[in-house]
């Protein structure tokens, strides 16, 4: 596995840490459970927090503590369990998410377009051929037709602009 | 037609570059069969019981002449000369070879066509009325919306791995010839205070698990038309179950939560992505009506003499005539159903030559412009009335003259054991030897209206359950047996047939359909009472009590 974020290959800070493990000094990655438990404590905290959640879990909860989370890692136990694509976008789009919203699982090059197109803007890559893959893959496609929060102009609007000026 | 502009031909190049890359991969080894097979699958590209089939989306089943040309070139490239449509509206070849798939999609490319999202657990090709744009009865072309649908849901990036497949038929016509309440969602376009608007259908289906799908509302503008199915498919997406394929489709969410708390849901979603970026103005809309050709329609007599004439003299002719062709939108024209049912043969099966010859004809006649009817037919959607007789000639040179539209042997069927690697039964066979004992063109004509769905097994893919006579092939003992259903209906009165009895074997299955049809002669008041108004009348007993005695 390795992990790419903003198109970088990058050593991951933020430490997975299971259920009652204690907390060590740094960057933290806790499953949803255990955030929510302990949000308060973490609050003290002068660390940044990730937050990894399944994905058939409903991500508005986390709306009035996203200030508080620097990371939302969410998961792909199957490349084709589609749900954190839902996930992802009501994150950036209805919850206005901005910190690193991080795919991990079976996340492959094939996929990676869509998932930047629904916000995503690091990976954990589980193929190792995969790891230099996303340059190409963003530039698979130079037509869009869904407007999504990764702003790329759709194939509709682009016909009216085109419309306009002619 | 909806003509392709530089955006929509820059993306399907990007889409067969990308699939040659990925064919690439899977043959040097980099990528596994199992890795392979979804990517594979959202372009069409099924492992069959013998070979690799292709499948072609034809969106909303329009056809242009020089795109016909291109799927019989492809018949003959790289096929054994032969493809078959389907239920879908799309086309089949069922012999292509994997090192050859991505010249096979280059070469539809340059004419516009592609196997996208014709299989996968994604956004599948919108279906819709055969006679969009060319029928009175509709209120507005649908295809229209079948266009906006189809580029709002291709490759769409939230919405590529669903629970399950998803399909969309949309009708403007009261009569609905896209069987919108068995799809995943209906939609109707209908009238309301003056505004055109839709009536939203979610959760029908066909399959293991049959329901007639609920309605969610009953009225939509049409601005909000994809902000409303993206809140569709949302709770879908999020919601629908994945633990059990056969649970995953949106009619058990919807049968499981209720059509209440679904449609809670799906508002509860929508009021908040309304008036986003998916909110359809008008000038949005125009830009693709702007991208539609009308064809330029000929001003003709309301009638035409020549026509008349014909008909009166060639007794062939006006039988055909009374078969295949209904009333056109546009004085002087008509719209001509082709039947691919002939006699012996596979139902939906066209040869290289016959395609060519129906893109000529519909040059020549039509136009240009041909349809796929979800009946497995093809439809000429504008031919000029006084050129009906020489059109019939031709066709008739090509064997696709017969005149059973509607009619008995009008059977729809699955592939079936003969290329399906899910199939318990074949249906072809079965196809074959119920349009030879019905081959007799007045006996047919005197039986009237019948639709028989064949189903190779119970995934229901010739749609049995809404055959007027629906059959579906079991496997008892190594042995094929089909069981009967009687009553079904797919239009807008849509609802699923009952079950006849116990399942017949493989030699006795055509007797008994024979004797159901001598049953329904024997009670019907007279020649206007359909099979289907007997059935609803007497209900199955009657039947039941004659189907299964010989003699």
């Amino acid at each position: 596995m390795s992990l790419v974020k903003n198109g970088v290959a990058t050593l991951d800070p933020f430490v997975r840490i299971e259920d009652g493990a204690p907390l060590p000094s740094g960057p933290v990655l806790l499953p949803l459970a255990r955030f929510l438990a302990e949000r308060e404590t973490l609050a003290g905290r002068n660390e940044p927090v990730g937050v990894l959640v399944p994905n058939d879990a409903d991500v508005r909860i986390l709306e009035p503590h996203l200030r508080q989370i620097a990371l939302i890692v969410l998961t792909f136990p199957k490349f084709r369990d589609g749900r954190a694509y839902t996930q992802a976008r009501l994150l950036r789009e209805r919850l206005g998410f901005t910190g690193e919203l991080r795919a991990a699982g079976n996340v492959l090059r094939d996929q990676l377009l869509m998932m930047v197109r629904c916000g995503f803007n690091a990976f954990e890559i589980s193929k190792p051929g995969d790891a230099g893959a996303l340059e190409d893959a963003l530039k698979t496609y130079s037509v869009f037709y869904q407007p999504t929060a990764d702003g790329r102009p759709t194939a509709l609007r682009a016909r009216l602009a085109a419309a306009r000026q002619g | 037609m909806y003509v392709y502009d530089e955006f929509d031909r820059t993306f399907l190049q990007e889409r067969v570059r990308e699939f040659r890359d990925q064919v690439e991969r899977r043959l040097s080894g980099e990528l596994n069969e199992e890795e392979f097979k979804p990517l594979r699958l959202m372009n069409g590209v099924y492992l069959q019981l013998h070979a690799y089939m292709l499948r072609i989306a034809i969106p909303y089943g329009t056809l242009s002449a020089p795109q016909m040309r291109v799927l019989a070139h492809v018949a003959r490239r790289y096929d054994k000369g032969y493809g078959h449509f389907t239920t879908r509206q799309n086309i089949q070849f069922n012999w292509i070879k994997l090192a050859e798939l991505p010249d096979a999609m280059d070469d539809l490319a340059k004419a516009g066509m592609h196997g996208l999202q014709t299989s996968g657990n994604c956004i599948r090709n919108t279906t819709t009325d055969q006679w969009a744009g060319a029928t009175p009865e509709e209120i507005e072309d649908p295809r229209l919306y079948a266009e906006l649908i189809r580029q709002w849901s291709t490759l769409h990036p939230e919405f590529t791995y669903l629970p399950r497949k998803f399909k969309i038929a949309i009708t403007a016509a009261k009569h609905d010839r896209a069987a919108i309440r068995v799809h995943d969602i209906g939609l109707r376009l209908h009238k309301k205070d003056g505004e055109t608007g839709f009536e939203v259908i979610v959760g029908g289906g066909l399959g293991r698990t049959p329901f007639i799908g609920k309605t969610i509302r009953e009225f939509l503008p049409k601005r909000d038309l994809l902000s409303y199915l993206e809140a569709i498919l949302r709770t879908y997406n999020s919601g629908g179950r994945r633990d059990n394929i056969y649970k995953a489709r949106i009619k058990i969410q919807v049968h499981e939560i209720g059509t209440e708390e679904f449609t809670r849901r799906v508002e509860e979603e929508w009021v908040q992505i309304k008036d986003g970026a998916l909110a359809l103005d008008d000038a949005a809309i125009d830009t693709i009506r702007d991208h539609f050709q009308t064809p330029d329609f000929e001003i003709l007599p309301e009638q035409s003499p020549e026509l008349a004439e014909s008909l009166a003299k060639d007794r062939e002719f006006a039988r055909w005539h009374a078969n295949s062709v209904n009333a056109h939108k546009v004085a002087g024209h008509a719209i001509v159903t082709i039947s691919l049912k002939p006699v012996g043969k596979p139902p939906g099966d066209a040869t290289a030559e016959q395609m060519d010859a129906i893109a000529d004809l519909s040059e020549r006649y039509g136009y240009g412009e041909i349809r796929v009817a979800h009946e497995q037919n093809l439809t000429l959607p504008h031919v000029r009335q006084k050129d009906l007789y020489a059109l019939w000639q031709q066709l008739s040179a090509q064997g696709l003259a017969t005149p059973n539209v509607g009619l008995v042997t009008d059977i729809i069927a699955c592939p079936g054991l003969d290329y399906c690697a899910l199939a318990n039964t074949r249906s072809i066979p079965l196809a074959q030897r119920i349009t030879e004992r019905f081959a007799d063109n007045d006996r047919i004509a005197d039986v009237g209206r019948m639709h028989i769905n064949i189903s190779g097994c119970i995934n229901a893919c010739g749609h049995h359950h809404v055959g007027h006579i629906g059959i579906l092939g079991v496997e008892k003992k190594d042995q094929e047996f089909y069981q009967i259903t009687l009553g079904g209906k797919a239009n807008h009165k849509a609802r699923l047939g009952e079950l006849l009895g116990p399942a017949v074997s493989e030699s006795e299955v055509v007797d008994v359909v024979e004797r159901i049809v001598d049953t329904y002669l024997h009670l019907r008041h007279d020649k206007s009472e359909s099979f289907i108004s007997v059935v609803q009348r007497l209900g199955i007993e009657p039947f039941k009590e004659r189907a299964y005695v010989a003699g």
